[in-house]
């Protein structure tokens, strides 16, 4: 029988943490969507050589630590606001690969006016874009793609839209920009779903280097805190309650320049 | 000497930014200072020397333009007027949080609100007191002349990199608006992307090689211990440039009993008042603040004891007056500082001024 | 010397432009110059002034509330203006569309029919060239070939062919000023 130091020799691995992914507690809840996402940005720049030419734009939200854990440079941005400064940072430095890293209320609520036109002017970014329907880190919070009905700390009873409107379709809606060029809708509860996310992030990170406009992939997400769900169920809840309402797939692979693709 | 151009304020400011060496302008247009941008869009310095120049959708996203290119090491701006720079204090709060260098420049016009947009010099406070939340400071300069909307833009830029803080250019629509003689500086060349990581690379987000720590441009830091650290550190800057950097002009104050304090348009006003004070035989100077943050209060510490008092002229309802008041308390001596001003887009004529000055500070004395 | 004045009149007039050559031609001869519009919603289609000083030393107030000189252009502005001229000062005016003449009697009073000249001369466009010939006749603060040196630095260089026809204009006009009144 194998002791365990001829078990962890460099021949037998089969998986490994990439480097770029800093050796630290994350402060996410177990079964957060954020850490494999995380995961995947980290392993992408590490596997295809960016570390040096990338600048991250964290959001405030759960996400704000990004920069915590992941070995690049960072700029954290305010409430809403990335796109903007991932705008700044990538019109002056346009050789770099410049990504912005948001939730659903900084992306879809504060920060709808900046997405929209980051997305319209085609600004040479990736935007990834978690949607978990909820205020995660202010404690549970309707959020504006909280879905109808929905429970959340400031919608107690649900989320009524005559009150509060509906549950926003971000993707759609930056799909009809000429700006960008890759539009996609993604989740990361399994490992084929994992993998799926991480050959679109990929994609969207090609399209950078590539000068190809803006890329934008949403990860629809669980929050098991803010849904007081175990992650299991969070899951299930998920793929019941929130992929029928948030489709996933390819809303758009194409070219700058036009308003939806054609495939 | 270059060539004298007869130019607009605004048409200057823009013209020195692409002569300075600028990397980016982001803004958004409003009166009285949308010649900036349109100047710099029909210059096209990006086919000269490189510099971005972009119409953001907002001033909001235009200050967090400016934060993300700032962020990395190069010489970036922006610029508004009074109600656009409201909009801007979140972000100007957060570049001065993540002590990060940049130009701001305000061409303010009347406020509270909508206001007017004939020039005003009401944003005082807001300029040199914070603006926006937090303990904070940016270094600000007034041009009173159009020739110092030439000059003031390299002073800035390089006070701005020399304190990593926002430096502020504080006009008003009347130096904006006005033509001057102008000598424009000679063109300084962008900094490479080697020099912009040799100067900034210790902390701009230049991209991570192997051999240094990540940077990380943040004004987050959740640990009290820590976050007061910061505000210390911060303040014992701020404390720096109030020792280094108070610059003014002091105008036939050598014998003055009587010292008119304004800056910008209103010192040109109070430049004429006391023309005609001194024709009529009274002892006048000007003192024209140049940086209002540090504000120069050594020499008002310094003349206080030889004159009879102050006025402080402003076209607002009385903001540096305060600032006037203050110096002159540090020196123990009592003296009388008064204030006259205009509002609402008025510049006041040099007669008031002058009655201001024979009815509050001399009439008191008869 | 130092000369503090105001130009005032319609949009469209070329009030603007007047005073900007009038600062152009002053820096050809040395001077210090300020050039201070009204700007705005107030210049859309209404009156536009400028004003305008030129100087041996260095310029404190841009703005003024007397002035040395106003060159007015229409009621509106006669009606603002006549009565912010300096005693002993220069009002010069174009009769066109006045229907109230100034009326002081302790400052000089000129006009120049600036409107019918430039139609007489088939081009409405040197208009604020006739009246500016009319100033410079009774106020020679400037050298006529700094002028020309000022109407070229004014003038995009696409317009430089027309600098002739304007030179041409000025004289006119300080053949046509008329005394109406001198103090």
């Amino acid at each position: 029988m194998m002791d365990i130091k001829e078990i962890v020799k460099p021949e037998n691995l089969v998986y490994g943490k990439s480097e770029l992914l800093i050796d630290t507690i994350m402060h996410y809840c177990p079964g957060c969507t954020h850490g494999v996402v995380h995961k995947l940005m980290a392993e992408l720049i590490d596997e295809m050589g960016l570390q040096e030419k990338s600048v991250g734009v964290a959001p405030v939200g759960c996400a704000v630590f990004a920069y915590n854990y992941i070995d690049i440079d960072w700029q954290e941005a305010a409430h809403g606001r990335a796109p903007a400064i991932a705008t700044g940072i990538s019109r002056l430095n346009p050789e770099k690969f410049v990504f912005t890293y948001q939730g659903d209320g900084d992306l879809a609520s504060i920060g709808a006016g900046e997405i929209i036109h980051a997305c319209n002017r085609g600004e040479n970014i990736l935007v990834v874009f978690i949607n978990n329907g909820i205020y995660g880190m202010t404690g549970g919070q309707m959020a504006p793609t909280t879905l109808e009905d929905m429970v959340t700390s400031t919608t107690p009873c649900g989320r009524d839209v005559d009150l509060n409107g509906y549950p926003l379709k971000m993707t759609e809606l930056v799909a009809q920009l000429p700006g960008t060029s890759y539009v996609t809708r993604q989740s990361a509860q399994t490992a084929p779903a994992v993998r799926k996310c991480k050959r679109a992030l990929k994609k969207g990170i090609r399209n950078v280097l590539d000068r190809k406009g803006t890329s934008f992939v949403e990860v629809v997400s669980t929050c098991n805190s803010g849904w007081k769900m175990s992650p299991a169920k969070a899951n299930k809840w998920m793929e019941e309650n929130m992929f029928p309402y948030y489709p996933l797939g390819d809303l758009k692979d194409g070219e700058k320049g036009n308003p939806v693709s054609n495939n | 000497m270059g060539e004298l151009r007869l130019m607009k304020g605004n048409e200057v400011l823009a013209e020195a930014v692409i002569r300075c060496g600028c990397d980016g302008y982001f803004g958004y247009p409003i009166t009285p200072q949308s010649e900036i941008m349109e100047k710099l869009m029909e210059r096209q310095p990006w086919t000269e020397t490189g510099m971005v120049v972009l119409q953001a959708e907002s001033e909001v996203a235009a200050i967090n333009m400016v934060y993300g290119a700032a962020g990395t090491g190069k010489k970036v701006m922006t610029s508004s007027s009074s109600p656009g720079v409201s909009l801007m204090a979140e972000g100007i709060s957060y570049i001065a949080g993540a002590e990060l260098p940049c130009l701001i420049v305000n061409v303010q016009r009347g406020g509270p609100g909508l206001g007017t947009i004939q020039p005003s010099q009401a944003d005082y406070f807001q300029s040199v007191k914070g603006g926006g939340h937090g303990d904070y400071k940016m270094l600000v300069l007034a041009p009173s002349s159009v020739q110092e909307m030439n000059d003031f833009v390299d002073l800035a830029f390089e006070l701005a990199f020399k304190y990593r803080n926002p430096a502020m250019i504080l006009t008003d629509g009347a130096i904006g608006q006005m033509m001057e003689k102008v000598e424009l500086s000679d063109y300084k060349k962008r900094w490479t992307e080697e020099e912009v990581v040799e100067k900034n690379g210790s902390w701009a987000t230049t991209g991570k090689p192997a051999s240094r720590q990540r940077n990380v441009i943040t004004s987050l830091e959740l640990d009290s211990d820590k976050m007061e650290q910061n505000n210390l550190r911060f303040q014992a800057k701020y404390r720096r440039m109030e020792a280094e950097e108070q610059r003014y002009e002091a105008i036939q104050c050598d014998d003055a009993e009587y010292i008119f304090v304004a800056y910008g348009t209103s010192a040109r006003v109070c430049q004429k008042a006391m023309e005609i004070a001194r024709d009529k035989g009274l002892k006048v100077g000007l003192l024209r603040p140049i940086t209002l943050f540090p504000f120069p209060k050594n020499i008002v510490k310094e003349l206080a004891p030889k004159v009879k008092g102050f006025l402080s002229v402003e076209m607002n309802a009385g903001q540096m007056v305060e600032d006037i008041k203050q110096a002159v308390y540090e020196t123990q001596i009592y003296r009388k500082v008064e204030f006259f001003g205009r509002m609402g887009g008025i510049i006041p004529s040099p007669g008031e001024v002058v009655d201001a000055l024979e009815q509050k500070l001399i009439g008191e004395e008869k | 010397m130092t000369e503090e004045m105001i130009i005032a009149g319609f949009g469209g007039q070329g009030v603007l432009s007047m005073g900007k050559i009038i600062a152009y031609s002053g820096i050809m001869e040395d001077k210090e110059v300020t050039w201070f519009p009204s700007y705005g919603p107030e210049m859309r289609g209404g009156t536009a002034n400028v004003t305008v000083i030129v100087s041996d030393k260095r310029i404190s107030s841009p703005v003024l509330h007397e002035y040395d000189t106003a060159i007015i252009l229409n009621q509106q502005s006669l009606d603002k203006f006549e009565k912010a001229v300096k005693p002993g000062g220069t009002l010069l005016y174009d009769p066109n569309g006045i229907v109230n003449p100034p009326t002081r009697t302790d400052i000089r009073i000129f006009k120049v029919e600036g409107t019918r000249e430039s139609v007489e001369m088939g081009n409405p466009k040197v208009f604020n060239m006739i009246i500016l010939g009319g100033f410079l006749k009774v106020k020679p603060i400037l050298k006529l070939d700094n002028v020309e040196k000022g109407l070229e630095k004014s003038l995009p260089e696409r317009y430089h062919k027309l600098i002739p026809l304007n030179l041409e204009a000025i004289k006119r006009g300080q053949e046509i000023v008329e005394t109406v009144k001198e103090v």
